[in-house]
């Protein structure tokens, strides 16, 4: 025995003590947590904030369950997530969860894990999810994915108000003003008075500026128009109901009208082509969310300053705005479905929602209706208000529009892709076919995507 | 080497167990080796090549879901479609107006720099070739910007001489002018630096031979340079024209296809029905097309190439 009363005996017993509390200690020091990692992979949003919020959240829910949450923002630029998507869905192996962009949650819904539950807390908390966003989320009765906030948005009319008071003599801050009512001449806001509209706008130099090519802004504009005439190419269970389709010629016909009205160069027009139209003062209207406003707000402010959103104008059958959402989508091979759920469920409650719209200037939207009145969208501006009227309110007697619905979504996908709807018209107006000749082929194509199933 | 084909080994395990067994006898042929040393191009050619493009095959006939095997619907479908042949058009008239077009520009740029002395010779050539360095997507969203619909910075230079605006990306014809015009900026410079080289290698004493038989300049380009260079010529051609049909990033970033798909070719068209429609088999039928007219062209071309080597050996 030692005289200090150190044996070899005791520093082994106590060394080996030390060794164990250190292994069993040792997860709990270096994990976060013990619900393990989720990845993320979210859509790389166009406000850089938009980025920031989501991490900020994601962090904020991890600590609070002990879950590291890994991130990646995907861009859609170059049809990144698209490819992601793609290449995740062959290979069965990624992220978690995804942000899917308008068609995949029904493109991708046989690997989705099914959110039923989630969805049903949502609207049990929150009423109703709007129809669109229900059309492209709930397939075949399960809803496959949860409407995101993050970058879903609407492309109501951004009015440059000077120029269409000055030109058209409609004053459309009164017809639409900053609050829960319409104003005087509301109810005529229509296509006729819009075409009259467009005619002497593009008379005065300032035509509107409304693409016609085959990306997204055109094809969802064009789609919303169609669906205010009722003009449906493809009925529920993906029949072509082109055939004898009166809506369908009218609002063709109509389209046929507009384009004289519209810049020559439409057919070639891209997403951005719009917005530079009202930025550098060129156009009195476009179809857009608040982006352009905001850009037009940083580079030539005394634009952004006269402009004012309002909803669509109204055809025969309704009001239609295009809606353009994204959604939050869990793969159903990843290993954490019970966490990517309640993180998805943290991120959709009104709080975080509303943080996110925010932190978006107003940009993202969230899909429940009872969720339109945050407050950034009055204070925006200048001209304060200006965005009140994007998001849907009730006082618009408006709906949300996918184009191509109510089509199956299988086969609206290939149509939007394809953008029919504004081939359609640029056979009669740039290819110099009849109504006729353009709906016969417009038949054949969609026949075409029906057989191939 | 041993009369069976082996090589001869001394020492060694031979050398202890007397004579070699079969094994051994079969690791130590020349075709054996050759086989081994052949297997990481082979691993390549298999793991990048063949299996793709058996997968894409395998690909292009199922159903859209891919849960199921649809035999040549996806072709069929193809064939009836208005779209599909307008690409096919499309993609012919690109591929075979802009490689004789790179070919014809390359062919007198090769000429010019041909008769630069060295010295000032380097210069320009490093300066023709800054086209083909860019990254094809970057430049031609340079072109893009010239060819703006509503900003285009040519139409404002035009304006300057009083001609009228022109529909660069708007109008079908000059979009797909454009689109022309893009590649073979870009891929001009690739035909120059191989017609230079082969330009380069033609002795000088055939020149000096036609002289003296008063050849004429034309004479001399159709009876000496010509022929000279008749295999680098096919083998450029053949090679630019895979690439040329290949194409998609000048497609997709200067007209997406439009308008009315009267600009998609092959690649860019599989892109929109494969991935943007969410309809991956179709999307496969759609590439498929490439290969056949691109293996009969390499085909005759190859063949040629062979028929010349042969006379002149």
């Amino acid at each position: 025995m030692s005289k200090h009363g150190i044996t070899r005996r005791n520093v082994m017993r106590n060394g080996a003590g030390v060794l164990a509390a250190t292994a069993v200690g040792a997860p709990m020091v270096h994990a976060q947590g013990t619900g393990g990692t989720i990845r993320c992979g979210f859509w790389d949003h166009w406000v850089p904030a938009g980025n920031g919020i989501l991490r900020e959240l994601c962090a904020e829910w991890g600590q609070r369950n002990r879950v590291e949450v890994n991130i990646d923002f995907i861009t859609s630029v170059g049809n990144q997530n698209l490819l992601t998507i793609a290449a995740q869905a062959q290979s069965r192996s990624g992220h978690d969860l995804l942000s899917f962009p308008t068609w995949e949650p029904a493109s991708k819904a046989e690997l989705l894990e099914p959110v039923d539950d989630v969805m049903g807390r949502l609207i049990q908390k929150y009423g109703a999810v709007t129809p669109a966003a229900e059309y492209l989320g709930k397939i075949r009765g399960k809803w496959v994915a949860i409407p995101a906030v993050s970058g879903t948005q609407m492309k109501p009319a951004c009015v440059r108000f000077d120029l269409m008071q000055q030109h058209a003599g409609i004053d459309i801050r009164a017809m639409w003003p900053a609050e829960n009512r319409q104003g005087p001449g509301a109810d005529t806001w229509n296509w006729n008075t819009f075409l009259t509209a467009a005619e002497k706008c593009h008379a005065a130099g300032f035509p509107f500026g409304m693409p016609m090519g085959s990306f997204t802004d055109a094809v969802d504009t064009v789609g919303a128009i169609f669906a205010s005439f009722g003009a449906f190419m493809m009925d529920e269970r993906g029949n072509p109901t082109v055939r004898g389709n009166a809506k369908l010629r009218t609002a063709v016909e109509y389209m046929v009208r507009l384009s004289r009205f519209l810049p020559n160069d439409v057919w070639a027009w891209d997403d951005a082509s719009n917005n530079r139209a009202l930025i550098s003062g060129r156009s009195a209207l476009i179809f857009n969310p608040p982006s352009a406003w905001a850009v037009a707000k940083r580079d030539a402010p005394q634009v952004s300053q006269n402009c004012w959103t309002v909803p669509m104008p109204a055809g025969p059958e309704g009001r239609f705005v295009p809606y353009l959402p994204y959604f939050w989508g869990i793969w159903s091979f990843s290993r954490q479905k019970p966490a990517a759920k309640g993180l998805l469920e943290f991120l959709s409650e009104r709080p975080q929602a509303e943080r996110q719209t925010t932190t978006s200037n107003g940009y993202d939207i969230p899909p429940f209706a009872s969720m339109s009145d945050f407050s950034i969208w009055a204070t925006e501006g200048p001209p304060t208000g200006t965005v009140f009227n994007y998001p849907l309110k009730a006082h618009h007697n408006a709906r949300t529009s996918v184009a191509m619905a109510p089509a199956p979504a299988e086969f609206a996908v290939q149509a939007y892709t394809q953008a029919l709807n504004t081939k359609v018209v640029a056979r009669v107006v740039q290819g110099g076919e009849t109504i006729d000749q353009a709906l016969t082929w417009l038949e054949r194509e969609l026949t075409n995507i029906r057989r191939g199933g | 080497m041993a009369a069976d084909g082996s090589l001869a080994m001394n020492g060694g395990t031979g050398m202890r167990s007397g004579r070699a067994n079969s094994m051994q006898r079969f690791a130590r042929r020349r075709s054996t080796i050759a086989f081994v040393m052949t297997l990481p191009l082979l691993a390549i050619i298999v793991g990048l090549v063949a299996y793709p493009a058996a997968y894409a095959i395998y690909l292009s006939t199922l159903n859209r879901r891919m849960t199921e095997f649809a035999g040549t619907l996806n072709f069929e479908l193809l064939f009836e479609s208005d779209t599909f042949w307008a690409v096919a058009f499309q993609s012919c008239f690109f591929a075979i107006t802009a490689v004789l077009l790179k070919a014809l520009l390359g062919f007198w740029l090769a000429h010019m720099l041909h008769h630069i002395p060295d010295k000032g010779q380097r210069k320009w050539r490093g300066m023709l070739l800054v086209p083909w360095v860019i990254p094809p997507a970057l430049s031609t969203l340079g072109w893009w910007w010239m060819f703006d619909p509503s900003y285009s910075s040519i139409n404002w230079l035009l304006a300057i001489v009083s001609v009228p605006e022109v529909p660069w990306l708007g109008h079908h014809w000059w979009a797909r002018i454009a689109i022309i015009m893009v590649n073979v900026w870009i891929g001009a410079p690739f035909f120059m630096i191989m017609y230079l080289a082969a330009l380069k290698s033609v002795p000088e004493q055939l020149y000096e031979a036609a002289a003296i038989d008063g050849a004429s300049s034309w004479q001399r380009l159709r009876y000496v340079t010509l022929p000279m260079m008749a295999n680098i010529i096919s083998i450029t051609v053949l090679f630019s024209l895979i690439v040329t049909f290949a194409n998609y990033d000048i497609v997709r970033v200067l007209t997406n296809g439009g308008p009315r798909d009267l600009t998609h070719v092959f690649a860019s068209y599989a892109f929109q029905v494969g991935i943007l429609s969410g309809n991956i088999p179709r999307g496969a039928a759609v590439s498929l097309f490439m290969f056949p007219i691109l293996a009969i062209c390499a085909f005759f071309v190859l063949r040629s190439v062979t028929r010349r080597n042969k006379e002149q050996m």
